[in-house]
């Protein structure tokens, strides 16, 4: 409804939808649900057709069709002899109400038996979880015996008048048989950018339910992902999909409106889609093997059924912030919970009973459907538009409101990753082949001005080439973003709080190599200001704070780095607490000197945390460490910083690339080291008298008062040899709270080095990270610094 | 090299195919490996040490942009050292991976000699020396043209030099 173009263009385009709709009908077999599905579909695309501009009859006759058809269907779309006949006279009536309106004459109305409807069977008989007859893909409609079933709540359900139904899950054969593996590559991709697209429209939605571009656009979602599952023969894919865009359906022609349980609704079926296609993708490449998998289907299809089917009331008011969702979202970590006996599932998550007397907030909106609308707490995306960083870039179209969003899209190509990956090999070695080329003495030496020009030009353009090659790895940061959007809004629902999250800098771009890997470490940090940081409203306003805490998610380019800062107004981190935790632990003897950075550094030791009870969220006591290792590994860093009161700033800084980095390049005894550049504080030449010693062995360094240890790199890797005639230079580098002083005998240079992985059979050096070309082609090896720096036990024997 | 191993039946391989070998010479000793896995033969060229590795681990290599490990196959087989000559060489090998990919790996021998064609009577299995001499790599023997050539598995070195495999004590230097 959103094309503008001219009417005959649209009129031709419907007319061809007409026609194959003709087609199909033809063909149709009264209770086959397969030419349903077709039929409905096309129909869709033809109401998808219409534009605004269309006539208004066209548009009528085409919705009553439309509607009779999924009524009759009773949502199983298996359409009766009746629907059919009805089709059969309804299709010649279209095509000229087309024609007409092409050529400019008034369109004739549609006159039918009116569409039955309200009279379908009530919500509390539930209407047979779909349909074994689908041939290709279910297997059996029973849940198989043989799969041992823990005692795990199916999908966990929320607060609220609304949850899952209790019904069994489907097993699911995930791959379809006969498919080819590359296009189903392809639907894998494309289908991860919808569900993101469909997360981030719903989240929109919540604000303000009635925004109708965001609900074209995620039924428009919807509609391609069916599709997509049509060409691959994913049949029960299709027809819940298919559920799904019938209720957007109606939500976009304005007889549903989307209330809490709707678009509950939604991400309900959108998590199961992303499970479904998360596990396609992996048994697609082989890394899981196939086997069907189970999924609440039958419930979130009974679900949106009964949102459907509840009366229309009138829409609520577009308040700001308000509608909470009701239904609870199946956490991805409950990995596809086995099918379970519906007796034992209505399992709440959430201290649910007692959400009315909630203190009523003054916000709050008109109910939106019969459903009594609780004054949830709410979680609220404020996407705070960035002054200038980074140009807008052309991936991911974001669902701009209310405008045609997918069209943005217009020039990316999707490439295959192993491509893109041999193509910045290629390049790697063509920079390195060019240096050489370029220090080659015999060049250096002949003088000849032209060459060196064209030497000069060869410089240049490989240069250019390199950094075009590398951002053609580099992605914006958006997607992550959103997927903490969507986590606070879970853990704000789940934890009765009120959290804004305002994101910064989205668009700052990174390698995709690293986003992957930032994700898990930025949850879990999201999470513990969620659940540690942020307090609940009331202690919030006791304290003289609003009562919705806010969460910042900032990100932004420094020097070569990606800094995340993840900042929120909570009640901020204790230094006594920690301290006294730590001591309980063992982890610091009692009564230990340190300072406040290093008290607030202790929780990011394996086995702390620092909260009262242990929830479901957090509070394990695994975690910061975890997000300290994941970080370092990345060769980033993290650093925190926390006021009583006012709440707790992290710092993650990450290299925006893995495949590069600047080192310092260091020489022992004949050998080349690479020490990464962030992890070095500082260096000096070793001069006598520096060096204090414990029991003859431990040697150790007084850097700006503090003693830091000695490590001598020669003995340390083992090379021996006689000690240099200089006494070496220190180079002080540090990995989280810890330092050493490395020793070594010269600094040759600074030098931005191409890492390459040193392979599976130094899987167990540790104390290398990789290796890198070096200028004269021989290979040097990049040290490990979080690995020499930890090395606390070996230090002593290594000095000896 | 110690060779303390419990007696392996000959080696626990499948016996070596017939087929085409390149065969090396390492002292006296010819040796022969699939001409499929070999993917290359190049000049010694400086090698980077990587430490506390086992002695025949010579370190990594620099074979145009990869960054690929050799082993000193005389090492590997307790063979006294030699002085290297202009004939000393590199084989590049492509082995497969238990991950499904493949990886390059460099074997330094004394010289290259040429590719040999086995038929299946040429091929003998490799005698049991009872554990005095360490025959687990050696999927048969060879004779042709006056001459007996080993046959090596080199994926089952590759295997062996594995952190965690089940090894002899790695010497470190």
């Amino acid at each position: 409804m959103t094309h503008a173009g001219d009417p005959s263009a649209a009129a031709d385009e419907a007319g061809k939808i007409l026609q194959r709709i003709g087609l199909e009908l033809a063909f149709a077999t009264p209770g086959q649900e397969a030419s349903a599905i077709t039929l409905d579909d096309l129909f869709v695309s033809l109401l998808v057709a219409l534009p605004d501009s269309a006539p208004a009859p066209l548009v009528a006759g085409v919705t009553a069709a439309a509607e009779r058809l999924v009524t009759v269907a009773g949502g199983v779309v298996r359409p009766s002899a009746d629907a059919l006949a009805m089709l059969a006279a309804w299709h010649p009536w279209c095509e000229e109400a087309i024609a007409a309106w092409a050529g400019g004459r008034p369109v004739p109305e549609w006159r039918s038996a009116p569409a039955v409807g309200g009279d379908t069977p009530p919500p509390a008989q539930p209407v047979a979880p779909p349909p074994a007859p689908v041939p290709v893909v279910v297997p059996a409609p029973a849940p198989p015996p043989s799969v041992a079933s823990p005692p795990m709540a199916p999908s966990p359900v929320a607060a609220g008048p609304m949850a899952l139904p209790d019904l069994p899950e489907l097993s699911v054969d995930v791959l379809p048989g006969d498919a080819d593996a590359d296009l189903l590559h392809l639907f894998c991709a494309e289908a991860q950018d919808l569900l993101r697209e469909i997360e981030q429209g719903v989240l929109v939605l919540e604000a303000d339910p009635t925004d109708a571009g965001q609900i074209n656009t995620l039924f428009r979602a919807f509609h391609t992902f069916k599709g997509n599952a049509g060409v691959m023969k994913l049949a029960v894919l299709q027809q819940f999909t298919h559920e799904l865009e019938s209720l957007l359906d109606s939500a976009r022609r304005g007889s549903l409106a989307l209330g809490r349980d709707g678009i509950g609704v939604i991400l309900a079926g959108a998590d199961v889609l992303e499970k479904f296609v998360a596990e396609l993708a992996a048994q697609v490449a082989g890394s899981r093997p196939p086997a069907p998998l189970s999924l609440p289907i039958p419930a979130v299809i009974e679900a949106t059924r009964r949102v459907m089917e509840a009366p229309a009331a009138p829409a609520p008011q577009p308040a700001p912030p308000v509608v909470a969702p009701s239904v609870a979202i199946p956490q991805t970590a409950a990995k596809a919970p086995p099918p379970t006996p519906p007796a034992s599932s209505h399992t709440p998550t959430v201290p649910a009973a007692p959400l009315p007397p909630v203190a009523k907030s003054p916000t709050v909106t008109a109910p939106a459907g019969p459903l009594p609308t609780a004054p949830l707490p709410v979680a609220a995306v404020v996407p705070r538009a960035q002054p200038s960083r980074v140009e807008p870039v052309a991936v991911a179209p974001s669902p701009a409101r209310g405008g045609p969003a997918r069209s943005a899209a217009g020039a990316i190509v999707r490439v295959d990753t192993h491509k893109l990956d041999s193509l910045i090999d290629l390049v790697g070695e063509l920079v390195i082949a060019q240096s050489m080329v370029v220090q080659h003495p015999d060049l250096v030496a002949s003088g000849d001005a032209h060459l060196s020009r064209a030497v000069g030009q060869l410089r240049g353009i490989t240069s250019d080439l390199r950094r075009t090659a590398m951002a053609l790895r580099m992605v914006p940061i958006r997607a992550t973003f959103q997927k903490m959007a969507r986590l606070i809004r879970d853990l704000a629902v789940q934890q009765d709080k009120e959290i804004q999250l305002v994101l910064e800098g989205e668009e700052t771009e990174l390698d995709r190599t690293v986003v992957d890997d930032l994700s898990d470490p930025l949850v879990h940090m999201i999470r513990n200001s969620a659940d540690h940081g942020i307090e609940s409203p009331a202690e919030r306003e006791a304290a003289g704070k609003p009562r919705s805490g806010t969460i910042t998610l900032q990100a932004f380019h420094q020097g070569g780095y990606i800094v995340i800062r993840i900042r929120d107004d909570g009640r901020g981190l204790s230094p006594e607490r920690i301290r006294r935790k730590a001591e309980e632990r063992g982890i610091i003897p009692p009564g230990a000197t340190l300072d406040r950075r290093e008290i607030l550094e202790l929780i990011f030791a394996p086995g702390f945390s620092t909260a009262e009870t242990v929830t479901d969220l957090s509070g394990r006591g695994v975690g910061m460490d975890v997000v300290r290792r994941t970080i370092t590994g990345l060769r980033g860093k993290i650093e925190i910083d926390s006021a009583v009161g006012t709440g707790t700033t992290f710092t993650l800084s990450v290299p925006l690339t893995l495949a590069i980095i600047e080192g310092l390049l260091v020489g022992v005894a004949g050998e080349r080291y690479v020490i990464p550049t962030l992890s070095v504080r500082e260096s000096f030449r070793l001069q006598p008298g520096m060096v204090t010693t414990l029991q003859g062995r431990g040697e150790m360094v007084t850097v700006h008062g503090r003693l830091v240890p000695l490590l001598r790199l020669r003995t340390r890797l083992g090379l021996g040899g006689d000690a240099p005639d200089v006494a070496g230079v220190v180079v002080v580098v540090e990995a989280g709270a810890d330092s050493r002083c490395l020793l070594v005998d010269d600094l040759i240079g600074k030098q931005e080095v191409v890492i390459k992985d040193l392979g599976e059979l130094f899987r167990d050096r540790t104390d290398f990270a990789g290796a890198a070309i070096l200028g004269d082609g021989r290979v040097g090896l990049i040290l490990d610094v979080a690995a020499l720096v930890q090395l606390r036990g070996r230090q002593g024997e290594a000095a000896a | 090299m110690a060779t303390t191993e419990p007696t392996v039946p000959a080696s626990g391989l499948p016996a070596a195919a017939p087929g085409k070998y390149l065969t090396f010479t390492l002292g006296d000793e010819s040796y022969g490996i699939t001409v499929l896995a070999v993917r290359e033969i190049i000049r010694l060229c400086p090698i980077t040490p990587v430490a506390s590795m086992p002695a025949h681990v010579k370190g990594v290599i620099n074979l145009r942009g990869k960054v690929i490990p050799v082993v000193d196959l005389r090492t590997r087989f307790g063979l006294p050292p030699r002085i290297d000559d202009d004939r000393t060489c590199v084989i590049v090998t492509e082995l497969a991976t238990a991950t499904g990919g493949s990886r390059l790996h460099g074997v330094i021998v004394d010289r290259v000699d040429e590719v040999a064609a086995f038929v299946g009577a040429d091929i003998e299995p490799t005698p049991d020396f009872g554990g005095a001499i360490d025959v687990r790599f050696i999927t048969g023997m060879a004779k042709a043209a006056d001459r007996v050539t080993a046959l090596v598995d080199l994926a089952s070195i590759a295997a062996a030099e594995l952190p965690g495999a089940t090894s002899e004590s790695h010497p470190t230097r």
